[in-house]
């Protein structure tokens, strides 16, 4: 196909959506604001990233399988809170993280149990987790937040190569290895059939219920992850809601151009969308826009994008 | 090559009975299929053909009776089982998936892997040069083995399927249905396909409803009704209407 070709398909656009929104928004805030480029706010837009990149990477884990894990931001909440009383209580940093994450882990492989054995819409299970590990949360920290002050995470959340902050890069990291997971490994083609014909899987041998239980697990365990980058962000594990991360991780997912139907996706597709929301409420501060108007700006986003999906082929 | 003495039997189900809910979909069904052979399963609708296929296949597992493969009781829990043990079967909706490349569904849960520690990655390489070479072994007219499912004809799905199935030192290789969705010529290239597996040594069980075909390819036709296998011939001993008497009842075992 010539290029002039492809840039009239529908399909095409509806594949690179997020890179082409991503490009137009860089145009944009970069006409109206210079500062929009500069190295110091494009540092500062990938810190802000990394959390929702490896939250999308979960999601596209799920979301591949024609799942969708909607409890993922309130396990990242019942994993910072797991880090906050495990650390206070003495643990070290080191046994800390890994309660967070390993915590975070158990309550998606519970989803992805109930979800696998109990034959239940994984859009309930997952509903009912977001309350259940959100109040577990509250319970936990007893409604308050605990601040957490530790060298290393400083250095974690403010140090870095170059623009580059750990945190994305970790992130980066992650998403790397996803992508290798995803379709360099039997586990990911198995993924993918399972997402896109559970009965031919199934027929051909595949144990479709060992791959929900896997992806949600990882969903939960990247949750987890996310949780130690959101304590060293903040300085604080809060037993708040998040419910944007949540939100966001879908969209990210969407707007990365993964089928919500499953069986098919990318890696690299939710990293764009996710560095595109990003990109879009850091322009929008830089203007000066209202807070309140974001989460409009981000719905109107998804749901275009959403629509673009319909020309996918 | 038929055996009148069974030697050569490959697949023996005994009293073969599995029952959903209040649905006796399986009443002791016996029934044998024999390696160089093509094996006919005939029936209604809801006769308990695909049924019993599943059983053999590993979907489904027997409420009683024995399934002997190869001399050997089987015990399948999954169709990964019935798989190593060499039963393939081509599913009446292929079982492809669509999304994923030719060769991807080829060695869909049969993939080539490199090991580099504890991380085993796809071989992505040998398994292309394998899948071309086997559907060009295929009469169908080739599909490029790197282009996804959703994007061939009926016919190079179906060969796909059947490539599928025999491409893996199966010893059976189970048909449901494999032309119904299929124009004229393409059934012709199924069907050769079928012959030549049967040529090759295979053992081959067909489901079909279309008779002409039974006769044309199979040497053993066995006839299910309502559950219950209500009869069985050597396709040369039999005619149409026979047969056509034996699924409607109007003739008695």
């Amino acid at each position: 196909m010539s290029v002039a070709a492809r840039l009239k398909d529908p399909a095409f656009w509806a594949e690179w959506a997020a890179l082409a929104g991503l490009i137009a928004l860089v145009i944009v805030f970069q006409a109206l604001n210079p500062t929009f480029l500069s190295p110091g706010n494009i540092a500062s837009m990938l810190v802000a990233a990394a959390i929702l990149i490896i939250l999308a990477v979960g999601q596209t884990f799920v979301i591949a399988t024609a799942g969708i894990d909607l409890s993922i931001a309130s396990v990242m909440t019942m994993g910072a809170v797991a880090f906050g009383l495990s650390y206070t209580a003495g643990w070290g940093l080191g046994p800390a993280c890994l309660l967070a994450v390993a915590a975070a882990g158990v309550a998606g492989a519970v989803n992805g149990m109930i979800i696998a054995w109990g034959k239940i819409a994984d859009f309930i299970v997952t509903l009912g987790m977001l309350s259940a590990a959100s109040g577990l949360a509250l319970i936990l920290a007893d409604g308050k937040p605990v601040t957490i002050v530790d060298p290393v995470l400083l250095r974690l959340s403010t140090g870095g190569f170059g623009i580059f902050g750990w945190t994305f890069l970790i992130a980066l990291a992650v998403a790397v290895i996803a992508h290798v997971a995803l379709f360099r490994t039997r586990f990911g083609t198995h993924l993918l059939a399972t997402g896109g014909a559970p009965e031919s899987a199934a027929a051909m041998g595949i144990s479709t219920r060992r791959i929900k239980i896997a992806v949600y697990s990882i969903s939960g365990a990247l949750a987890g992850l996310g949780a130690i980058l959101l304590v060293a962000r903040v300085g604080a594990a809060e037993p708040a809601s998040n419910t944007s991360f949540l939100l966001n991780s879908v969209a990210a997912v969407v707007l990365g151009g993964v089928s919500l139907f499953g069986g098919r996706g990318t890696i690299v597709g939710p990293v764009i969308g996710a560095l595109l929301l990003t990109a879009l409420v850091n322009g929008l501060t830089l203007l000066g826009v209202a807070q309140f108007y974001q989460p409009l700006a981000v719905g109107i986003v998804v749901v275009l994008a959403a629509l673009m999906t319909r020309f996918q082929k | 090559m038929s055996n009148p003495n069974g030697r050569d039997i490959l697949l023996d189900c005994r009293d073969v009975s599995l029952t959903f809910g209040s649905v006796r979909a399986l009443v002791d069904v016996s029934l044998t299929a024999r390696r160089g052979e093509i094996t006919a399963l005939v029936g209604d609708n809801g006769a308990g053909k695909s049924t019993l296929v599943r059983c053999v296949s590993g979907i489904h597992r027997p409420d009683s009776g024995r399934i002997l493969f190869d001399g050997e009781e089987t015990a399948f829990h999954s169709p990964e089982d019935a798989r190593d043990a060499g039963i393939e079967t081509v599913h009446q909706n292929l079982a492809l998936v669509e999304d994923l490349t030719v060769w991807q569904n080829l060695f869909l849960n049969r993939e080539i892997v490199r090991r580099f520690g504890p991380v085993a990655l796809l071989d992505r390489r040998a398994m292309q040069a394998r899948a071309k070479r086997m559907v060009s072994a295929l009469a169908v007219n080739v599909p490029e083995v790197r282009s996804r499912v959703r994007r061939l004809s009926g016919g190079q799905r179906q060969a796909v399927a059947i490539c599928r199935a025999t491409g893996f030192s199966s010893k059976l290789v189970i048909m449901d249905e494999p032309t119904a969705a299929l124009g004229v010529q393409e059934t012709a290239r199924v069907e050769e396909l079928i012959v030549r597996l049967r040529d090759e040594g295979h053992a081959v069980l067909l489901i079909s409803h279309n008779f002409a075909q039974v006769m044309r390819l199979s040497q053993q036709v066995w006839v299910m009704r309502a559950g219950r296998r209500v009869g069985g011939r050597r396709t040369a001993d039999t005619t149409g209407e026979e047969i056509v008497g034996l699924i409607t009842g109007a003739i008695e075992n």
